[in-house]
């Protein structure tokens, strides 16, 4: 790209590709007033996407505040880029960074993983035995995948005899990807399904479903190839008007959905898997298959107070907050964003851009003895892609409207290549401007 | 999307292409714009000549556009799914040429300029 004819021709290009990037992220950025200056003790649980954008905006807002981030992971990982990974478009490194390298200056990073939360005395007891005590706890911690849940699945399979799991992380994205290209060379049987439980971007095992298929059209091997899809519900995807827009594609390209089967056992010998259903366990054949596990919060938040009380969420483990301001229920100077917040929808990047500013607006209202009219909607959106060179913008809220960011001009369910350009160009980048607390 | 303001827009580039990148960038379009300006006010009219010329050069420079964008995104024309992918792909063949046509003219209008000194 040294040539300047180029140069400006792209990024003319790119001006319009941006914009959309960021309606894919969100966008929110409260005017800068004054900073408020404060001597309390915040505690961030969590340095991703939630946790570090978090500390970055906070830094910007308040002057004099003790602000700690507690994270043992050195990595940060760019999630969304995990199914281009998987599709061969990008490399393992496309989605790995590391974590410091997004902290802002001012905020002590703990790297350690906590091991409990007493949101009674207010503190913190890290792995490493450290005590940090806070008037103010973010939680930011993420999720777990319960591999475990999968009966005769390990991580060391990823890559060998058709089995993948593009939700295990780059590496096993990228060996997920040799997997698929081997399959879709070869053609046979694939099999595709998602967990029951609350998941990150539940559009991401539809996705997948398309790029096999699309890759087995490109290759002329579809004929040989059936894909079969099994959900884990009474459909396809939570929000009504996008499962019937699902469903039509599926059936136009071929993919048989069964419904109400969720996988709880895997044999890699005889390429079978086990589901539960309401019939008793059904086995199913794959030639390749990914591996998606039940999703549940980090181990320190099921063992604390913290998680919902009652509810369908009970076992799961998310953090019992108001859906509208993320403030804890129980314990209001505790706000939780990103994957652990209970909330009904979301688990993406483009949640964690419009649950940040208002969970940090709250927290800084406080501290300001004012009140924040915040509100978060249960924004959160999917560049559900359909195929290698297109997707649908798919854009929503916790009542299931559809919320396009540009009504009139991207429709929220044709696949569109626009939306296929924000996938690949501007989304990392308004991911990482959103890290810095900038976009 | 609430707000787009230009700071936000800025950050965004500036991931896209990198801080250096990305001014520099900014710098390249910004010195081409002043040589423009400067033979438009040494030439004291726009060359019908140099213009011709530069113009011939649109379509290279609107073709290259779309390739480029295309090859950097995985894509093709067959990816083209509705009305607005027209107007990207139009768009992205229009900044293209404008971007060939504005370079092509100062450098003649440069280089000629010498040319004819020389003489």
């Amino acid at each position: 790209m040294t040539d300047p004819l180029h140069l400006g021709a792209s990024r003319r290009a790119f001006l319009g590709l941006a914009a959309g990037g960021l309606a894919l992220a969100g966008g929110s950025a409260p005017a800068r007033a004054e900073k408020v200056k404060t001597q309390a003790r915040i505690v961030i649980l969590g340095a991703g996407a939630a946790g570090t954008a978090m500390a970055n905006r906070l830094v910007d807002r308040l002057d004099g505040a003790k602000i700690t981030i507690i994270d043992g992971r050195k990595q940060h990982l760019y999630q969304p880029g995990f199914t281009l990974i998987a599709s061969g478009l990008k490399p393992a490194d496309y989605s790995v960074s590391s974590t410091g390298e997004w902290l802002p200056r001012g905020v002590d990073w703990i790297d350690e993983a906590a091991a409990e939360i007493d949101p009674e005395a207010k503190k913190i007891v890290t792995a490493g035995g450290k005590t940090v005590a806070y008037d103010y706890l973010i939680l930011a911690a993420g999720l777990t995948l319960d591999w475990g849940a999968i009966e005769g699945f390990s991580l060391d399979m990823v890559g060998t005899n058709g089995i993948g799991a593009v939700y295990a992380g780059p590496e096993y994205a990228a060996r997920t990807w040799g997997a698929m290209d081997r399959f879709t060379d070869e053609g046979d049987v694939a099999l595709f399904t998602r967990p029951a439980t609350e998941m990150k971007c539940a559009g991401a095992p539809l996705k997948y479903t398309f790029l096999t298929d699309d890759y087995a059209r490109r290759k002329g091997s579809r004929g040989r190839v059936r894909i079969d899809y099994a959900a884990h519900g009474g459909s396809l995807f939570s929000v009504p008007i996008v499962n019937e827009k699902v469903r039509m594609l599926f059936d136009d390209r071929g993919v048989n959905v069964t419904y109400n089967r969720v996988m709880k056992a895997i044999d890699p010998a005889k390429k079978i898997a086990t589901f539960s259903s309401p019939e008793g366990d059904v086995e199913m054949e794959y030639d390749f298959t990914n591996v998606i596990p039940p999703m549940v919060a980090p181990e320190v938040i099921r063992n604390s107070p913290l998680p919902w009380q009652s509810g369908k969420w009970v076992n799961e483990g998310w953090a019992e907050v108001d859906p509208q301001t993320l403030r804890h229920a129980r314990y209001p100077e505790v706000f939780a964003v990103g994957d652990i917040a209970g909330v009904p929808k979301g688990k993406t990047a483009a949640s964690v851009k419009w649950q940040v500013p208002v969970a940090e607006d709250h927290l800084v209202a406080d501290i300001a003895g004012k009140m924040s009219p915040a509100i978060y909607n249960g924004y959160t959106s999917c560049p559900l892609i359909t195929r290698v060179g297109r997707a649908m913008l798919v854009e929503f809220d916790y009542k299931n409207n559809l919320t396009p960011s540009f009504p009139g001009m991207i429709a929220p369910l044709e696949e569109l290549w626009i939306s296929w350009l924000m996938k690949e160009v501007a989304l990392k980048a308004t991911y990482n401007a959103m890290l810095r607390g900038k976009a | 999307m609430k707000d787009l303001t230009l700071e936000t827009l800025i950050a965004v580039f500036e991931e896209i292409f990198g801080t250096a990148l990305f001014w520099t960038m900014v710098a390249v379009a910004v010195i081409i714009t002043l040589a423009f300006i400067f033979v438009l006010i040494r030439d004291r009219s726009l060359e019908a000549r140099y213009l011709a010329r530069a113009e011939l050069s649109a379509p290279i420079g609107a073709i290259a556009a779309i390739l480029f964008v295309q090859y950097m995104t995985n894509s093709g024309f067959s990816d083209i799914g509705g009305p607005v992918d027209l107007i990207v792909l139009m768009l992205t063949g229009i900044a293209g040429a404008g971007g060939l046509i504005f370079l092509a003219y100062v450098v003649q209008a440069l280089l000629g300029r010498d040319e004819e000194e020389s003489y």
